[in-house]
């Protein structure tokens, strides 16, 4: 079956049986293998891209069931020389080793440093309302989605922190 | 030009300090970190889709069927189900496939002959088709009926077991000195079956030209492994290229060539296309070797003024049978403490299940935590503070051989840790307190052997820069990256105009990435290559090569300089070649460092919360102080995931892995690790190859469970001594202590 949507702000129509994953045809159709393939269960965020400006689990998505939808994957976010100020910040920060995780954590704080901007608070939030601070901790908790053997967690808190800093300072004005 | 290097002395020259360009050690970023912060860089299952367009129409996708049962014969395979699947071409039985993993360092294949179960998972049959989501779907659809004659073993604990001679050790009288002892410990403990994890799935793309193959895989030791494989398929080893630019982590589980990779291999030679197998997280958990679970015995002898003269380490391993690895528990133990008398026990079950084989530091890292967590008992018991405990029991030589040490950096590390963690605030079980929280501190020694091993890389120097070639491999390590600054500094170069290629075995054979060897010894190699090249320009500027000065691109020798441009018209380029040699022999030499751990443990639950922790650590020179870092904080989080929450449970009945995918084994995730911090000890290992640094990949596992465990203990009177420490057995203690 046939499925049109935008890929990093390109038009696509893809051909796939309907069981195939948003991940599978991001790798297997279009090419686009930046975005990782760790557990295909939903239970590692490797996957993580960002559609219609949320961050998903791609491999929990059926591709059919992405009509219209806006997907942006880590190589619609930059590209060497070009990079986004949170790919660069992973760069400073060594926030990643292997880099197998690292397309699904950028992708997933980008879109999470989106929903703090918006308010939207975590399980950590002192409250439901009003501004979420990007501490340590809201970071850690809210980018629990997305494992990393390598263990960069320090690292991958401080080049979001960097980054999300900056966020909220263009947010305030 | 070959720069041969078999390394029978000490090198104290430390030549590269005396080096201009001033690269090496620094923090510099990844080398080829902008490809991965992108989505650039290619893996293995991506081989087909990005380096290699024009045949990725063409490419097949291989999925396992797998065995149900732990032990039997195939007596029949139906597959006449999974073939009507529309897109299947081919349900592959054949000779050649492997039934697991080869060992890291075998250079031969893993067992053969699919007919034979040996585990639960065990790979029976390839099924091939068009889509990866059809060869899915037919390999559920494969049905397989078994012979069983015999019982499967699949307990560790009763499991029939050998004595291997060789792995065994006494001296002294030690059940005289814990008769003597002034205090005395005998206590067991255990750890479970632990899995590597890496975020990237075994994946393998093969493809044929003519009668020569090339294997896109995900594995560490890319030489080796075309061995392994060319052995598997019956083919000479130069018929096989492999490929591995980009491994998405390994901390051991990709050593050795896996089933996937033959399976792609000969798949590929049967259907006359590529094929590609990737493991799914499942199979990953199943046929990966996983760290055996181990039962170990510590029996410590402490005289009145707090020195250890016995020392005992029993440890029960498994594997399945035939297979000499056995988790090497008492690796460490046979050097790092004092002491006259000691015993080494070590018993290899042999069951059926999972093989198991090297996990990040195998050895140490289940070996020295429960060592570590042993002394914090007998510290308890004797009334020391447990950093005293291990500052009086250091040994001036390795108390087994009186070898002496290479650099024992020990009581540094531990002083050094204290100082910055502040353990001199560390209070009694149960005094420190947050609400429901009881805080507590806990510290470990940490060490791990330090292995050398041969290396070569190729160095060629143009006037534009210079390119390093090596089929050693980068893992997430820093292989890029420090191989790029050895050049760079040797050269006189800026980083950005060295490029390094790794992980093809079309190139000089690197060691491979595995036992924290990579960096001393194709670093050595690399420094050759360069020291070849430097003698070159020096005879062309007419000066030694000691005299002469590379920076920025410019030679100076004397009152002389020249642009390197103009100065290298033709290529000069040079292959290194480090071998280990008569140095390391007559000596022992081990990488040390200290771990310091705070943790909350909550009254009411048993949770543990990781609060802080520092790692100190010594390996010789560090020649990137980042990615050395970033290797550390690994390290000291797979500790983490050792005290807390890992654990591979076995089915007693069929022996399949329970916890087989990432929902039920927990690894630490973002909210479980603080901001931990590391700091080294500079030091120059003259023993440590022409670079005089060690490996730091795994030093930072080792110990680092122990100081959480111990931590545990001061901060709540609670001793879990079989891992992990998951609630409800800190909550046991915890009703156990009235608390
Ligand atoms: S691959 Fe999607 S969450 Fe792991
Ligand atoms: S960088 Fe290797 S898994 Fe995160």
């Amino acid at each position: 079956m046939k499925t049109t949507l935008t890929i990093n702000g390109e038009p696509r129509e893809i051909e796939a049986e309907a069981r195939v994953t948003l991940l599978d045809a991001l790798r297997h159709e279009i090419g686009l293998t930046g975005t990782k393939k760790g557990c295909d269960h939903g239970q590692c965020g490797a996957c993580t891209v960002i559609v219609d400006g949320r961050r998903i689990n791609s491999c929990l998505t059926l591709l059919c069931t992405q009509e219209g939808a806006e997907v942006v994957t880590v190589e619609g976010l930059g590209e060497p020389g070009r990079l986004s100020a949170l790919q660069e910040a992973f760069l400073a920060q060594d926030g990643f080793q292997c880099g197998y995780c690292t397309p699904g954590q950028i992708c997933s704080a980008t879109a999470m440093i989106e929903e703090a901007a918006k308010g939207w608070p975590s399980w950590v939030s002192e409250s439901l309302e009003g501004e979420a601070v990007l501490s340590r901790e809201e970071i850690s908790e809210r980018m629990s989605g997305n494992l990393c053997r390598c263990a960069c967690y320090p690292n991958i808190v401080d080049a979001i922190a960097k980054v999300a800093e900056a966020r909220m300072a263009e947010a305030a004005e | 030009m070959t720069a041969h290097l078999v390394f029978d002395e000490p090198d104290k020259r430390n030549r590269l300090d005396a080096m201009a360009q001033e690269v090496v050690g620094r923090p510099i970023d990844r080398s080829e970190g902008a490809l991965k912060v992108s989505g650039r860089a290619v893996y293995a299952a991506e081989q087909a889709t990005s380096l290699w367009s024009e045949k990725r129409a063409e490419c097949l996708y291989g999925v396992f069927v797998r065995a149900t049962v732990p032990l039997g014969r195939v007596a029949s395979l139906a597959s006449g189900e999974a073939r009507a699947v529309p897109g299947v071409l081919e349900v592959l039985q054949d000779p050649r496939l492997v039934r697991h993993p080869a060992q890291g360092m075998a250079r031969k294949s893993p067992p053969q002959d699919l007919s034979e179960v040996t585990y639960f998972g065990q790979p029976l049959a390839l099924v091939v088709a068009e889509s990866f989501e059809a060869a899915r779907e037919a390999a559920r659809l494969v049905r397989v009926e078994y012979e069983t004659s015999a019982e499967a073993e699949l307990d560790p604990a009763q499991a029939p077991s050998e004595l291997p001679e060789k792995k065994q050790s006494a001296q002294g009288d030690l059940e005289a000195a814990l008769r003597e002892a002034a205090v005395s410990l005998d206590a067991s403990y255990s750890t479970p079956s632990m899995a590597a994890a890496a975020m990237e799935p075994h994946a393998a793309l093969a493809w044929w030209e003519g009668d020569r193959v090339t294997l896109c895989g995900a594995y560490q030791m890319v030489s080796q492994n075309a061995e392994e494989l060319a052995d598997a398929l019956g083919i000479a080893p130069g018929k096989v290229r492999v490929l591995s630019p980009f491994i998405g982590g390994g901390f051991g589980s990709k050593l050795g060539i896996a089933p996937e990779a033959v399976a792609a291999a000969v798949a590929a030679r049967t259907l006359g296309r590529p094929v590609m197998v990737t493991l799914a997280r499942q199979q990953e958990f199943e046929i990966a070797h996983r760290r055996s679970e181990t039962g170990q015995r510590v029996r410590l002898a402490l005289d009145a003024d707090g020195r250890l003269t016995g020392i005992g380490h029993e440890a029960r391993v498994s594997n399945l049978a035939g297979e000499s690895f056995s988790e090497p528990v008492q690796q460490a133990t046979h050097f790092t403490y004092r002491g006259e008398n000691r015993q080494i026990r070590h018993e290899v079950a042999r069951v059926n299940l999972t093989c198991a084989g090297s996990v990040r530091a195998p050895g140490e890292a289940v070996g020295v935590t429960i060592f570590e967590m042993a002394l914090d008992e007998l510290a308890e018991k004797a009334g020391l503070d447990p950093l005293e405990l291990r500052l009086r029991n250091i040994p001036e030589e390795d108390p087994e051989t009186d070898k002496p040490f290479t650099s024992h950096m020990l009581a540094e590390a531990l002083r050094d840790g204290a100082d910055r963690f502040g353990w001199s605030d560390r209070r009694a079980p149960g005094e420190r307190r947050q609400g429901e929280w009881l805080l507590g501190m806990g510290m470990a020694s940490a060490v791990r052997v330090n292995m050398l091993h041969k290396a070569r890389v190729r160095v060629t120097l143009t006037g534009e820069g210079a390119r390093v070639e090596s089929s050693m491999t980068d893992i997430g390590t820093g292989t890029y990256t420090i191989l790029t600054q050895i050049v760079a500094e040797m050269l006189g170069l800026a980083p950005d105009r060295v490029r390094t290629i790794l992980g093809d075995t079309d190139l000089p054979e690197g060691s491979g990435s595995g036992g924290s060897i990579g960096a001393a010894s194709n670093g050595s190699a690399a420094f050759l290559a360069c020291e070849e090249i430097r003698r070159q320009i020096a005879a062309q500027m007419g000066c030694p090569e000691e005299e002469l000065t590379l920076k920025d691109g410019r030679a100076t020798c004397g009152n002389r300089t020249r642009d390197l441009a103009e100065l290298v018209t033709e290529p000069l380029s040079a292959e290194g070649h480090f071998e280990p040699g008569k140095a390391l022999k007559g000596v022992r030499s081990s990488t040390w460092g200290a771990h310091f751990a705070e943790v909350a443990v909550n009254e009411i639950t048993g949770e543990v919360r990781v609060r802080r922790m520092l790692g100190v650590f010594a390996a010789g020179r560090i020649l990137n102080e980042k990615t050395a870092r970033s290797q550390c904080l690994g390290g000291m989080t797979f500790g983490i995931g050792m005290a807390l929450m890992e654990e591979m449970v076995h089915d007693r009945r069929f022996g399949q892995v329970v916890s087989r995918d990432l929902a039920n084994y927990h690894i630490p995730a973002h909210a479980d690790v603080p901001a931990l911090e590391v700091h080294f000890l500079e030091e120059r290992d003259s023993y440590g190859g022409t670079l005089q640094a060690k490996g730091i990949g795994e030093l930072g596992i080792c110990g680092s469970g122990a100081a959480v465990i111990n931590a545990i203990h001061n901060a709540c009177g609670v001793r879990v001594r079989d891992l992990p420490a998951t609630p409800d057995k800190v909550l046991e203690g915890l009703c156990a202590l009235g608390r």
